[in-house]
């Protein structure tokens, strides 16, 4: 027989997520500071709206770019966020969250060995997608001591002929890392001169702790160049439902609702429904969400500096990226070491690309309860790594 | 604080990023001013073997020359068994509430204590059967999180 598989599938790494869940999910007594998503339900009105959605039968699809109301409302929101206009009807698409406008993305930008430039540590699918529109995946190392930032430095020796796109995953899943206005400015002048393309994944945007979020594509010239993605669900707490969108310049926005078309047709129409009421009436519930986890990230830089453990403070997102370099063993070690124990379930740094090696990715997506009890377990299990140095 | 006011001063300075001694200040003149009013325990009495009952009560009444109706409200408040009282807009004047041991003693107070008074025209009293919510907490067991362990 043939071989089924395409060759293509194998150069992509299983996610090193996988192996820490199988081994937390058959335990017991486990406090897990290892997942990607909010633990606040969807607030109660949006739900209440998809229910209604539902008894009212609007059970059909929807047009292939999104529900006309909703394309409506995120343009509007993104004026008002990131004071950047796009024309709802032929600049934005709804997508099945913001993973799948990455895929699409990359497949309508690349040609065959067009290279793509992708920040690590960074969220799992950047590579998979790009090595899957047949684009070659280079990785930009970003460096802890300029707390994850990404800088034209990290990007020189990089690009090519051949670089085409630019992934910009900011505010960070891994590190939580931010880039300010300033820090953009830089990298909007490389992508301008190197001529890029930027895909913008701004999913965490709505959990910036230091200001306002800044979007490269507000930046002079950034708006022809760049694809904004972003979705419902981090900050409307909505990962179940599916949800994302994508805005950017008309040519580009036309082939990737044409592939969208004949991939997905649409996105789910009840969580359509659902978000244009998230849109409209739920700023306060973002902001209360916001205010919680930034309390739950003072809490933990605090305790972390009394641990003595090495952390820069991030300010976005929900995540913290603290150094374990004082215990010389691998993160994953660590974290198989930790999760065997004292059960406490956190992802090694290393699943976000090798420049993560030495950290871990810590979320701060949970209750202050479960925060306090996890940190007291990992205290006990830090003093315990350092006595036996010592010992 | 207002969720948690048993929430320890140096944690919550820590919370708000603010120094320990300002959030103590800023917590001691907000109880000079009476912003901060007092420090509840909230009870689901349910739960415990005490036998209690709560009444909402409307009340009309006639407001008093100079007064409108807050000597009234006052005849009223300070009766200890009495929870609460609102001025209200609508169909009434104010509303009361009350706790008592059995419905007897509510009914007692309302026909002996309440209705009496000169200027109340009418109540209206009605017995909580469930608290399903107070103060903002939910007070029925909340199913748990479903959430998986890891994921990316």
């Amino acid at each position: 027989m043939r071989n089924p598989i395409a060759k293509k599938i194998t150069q992509v790494q299983p996610s090193g997520i996988r192996k820490f869940f199988d081994i937390a999910s058959e335990m017991d007594d486990v406090i897990s500071l290892g997942v990607g998503e909010p633990d606040f339900d969807t607030p109660w009105r949006i739900r209440e709206e998809g229910i209604f959605s539902l008894e009212r039968g609007r059970t059909f699809y929807t047009s292939n770019a999104g529900l006309q109301e909703l394309r409506d409302e995120i343009c509007r929101y993104l004026e008002r966020k990131i004071h950047v206009s796009y024309d709802p009807k032929k600049e934005t698409m709804v997508t099945v969250g913001g993973s799948e406008a990455i895929d699409v993305a990359m497949r309508c930008m690349l040609d065959p060995g067009d290279e793509v430039l992708i920040p690590q540590p960074c969220y799992v699918s950047y590579v998979p997608c790009a090595i899957m529109a047949d684009g070659v995946p280079v990785v930009v190392e970003l460096k802890n001591e300029n707390e994850f930032k990404l800088t034209v430095d990290d990007m020189e020796k990089k690009v090519t002929e051949r670089t085409k796109i630019l992934v910009m995953p900011f505010p960070n899943n891994p590190t939580g890392s931010i880039m300010t206005r300033e820090d953009l400015e830089p990298v909007a002048e490389f992508v301008k001169e190197h001529d890029l393309y930027v895909i913008s994944d701004e999913i965490y945007s709505e959990l910036s702790y230091k200001g306002e979020h800044v979007s490269i594509a507000s930046l002079p010239g950034m708006r022809e160049r760049t694809i904004v993605i972003n979705g419902f669900s981090k900050g409307f707490a909505m990962t179940g439902w599916r949800l994302g969108y994508c805005c950017g310049p008309e040519e580009i926005l036309k082939q990737m609702i044409k592939l969208h078309q004949f991939a997905i047709m649409c996105a789910p129409t009840n969580s359509q429904y659902a978000a244009v009421e998230g849109l409209r009436s739920c700023d306060e519930d973002v902001e209360e969400m916001r205010r919680a986890y930034n309390q739950r990230r003072r809490f933990l830089m605090h305790e972390f500096a009394r641990m003595g453990l090495a952390c820069f403070e991030p300010y976005g997102a929900f995540y913290v990226f603290p150094s374990i370099e004082e215990f010389q063993m691998s993160s994953d070690e660590f974290a198989t070491r930790l999760l065997k124990e004292e059960r406490v379930a956190v992802v090694p740094g290393s699943a976000f690309g090798e420049c993560g090696e030495g950290f871990l990715r810590i979320s701060y997506a949970y209750s202050l309860e479960d925060l306090k009890a996890a940190l007291g377990r990992l205290e006990h299990f830090i003093q315990r790594l350092r006595n036996e140095r010592e010992g | 604080m207002e969720r948690n006011s048993r929430i320890d001063l140096k944690e919550l300075a820590v919370l708000l990023g603010l120094e320990e001694a300002i959030v103590a200040n800023e917590i001691a003149e907000m109880e000079k001013e009476k912003v901060i009013c007092g420090y509840h325990t909230l009870i689901d009495w349910d739960k415990t073997g005490t036998e209690k009952v709560t009444a909402l009560i409307e009340v009309r009444v006639t407001p008093q020359r100079n007064q409108g109706f807050d000597r009234i409200a006052e005849r009223i408040y300070n009766y200890p068994e009495v929870h609460a009282v609102y001025l209200i807009s609508g169909g009434y004047d104010l509303l009361v509430t009350l706790e008592g041991k059995t419905l007897k003693e509510v009914s007692r107070f309302v026909s002996e204590k309440l209705a009496p008074i000169d200027s109340v025209i009418s109540t209206a009293t009605y017995f909580i059967l469930k608290k399903y919510k107070d103060f903002g907490t939910i007070m029925v067991p909340k199913t748990e999180s479903e959430r998986m362990v890891v994921t990316p």
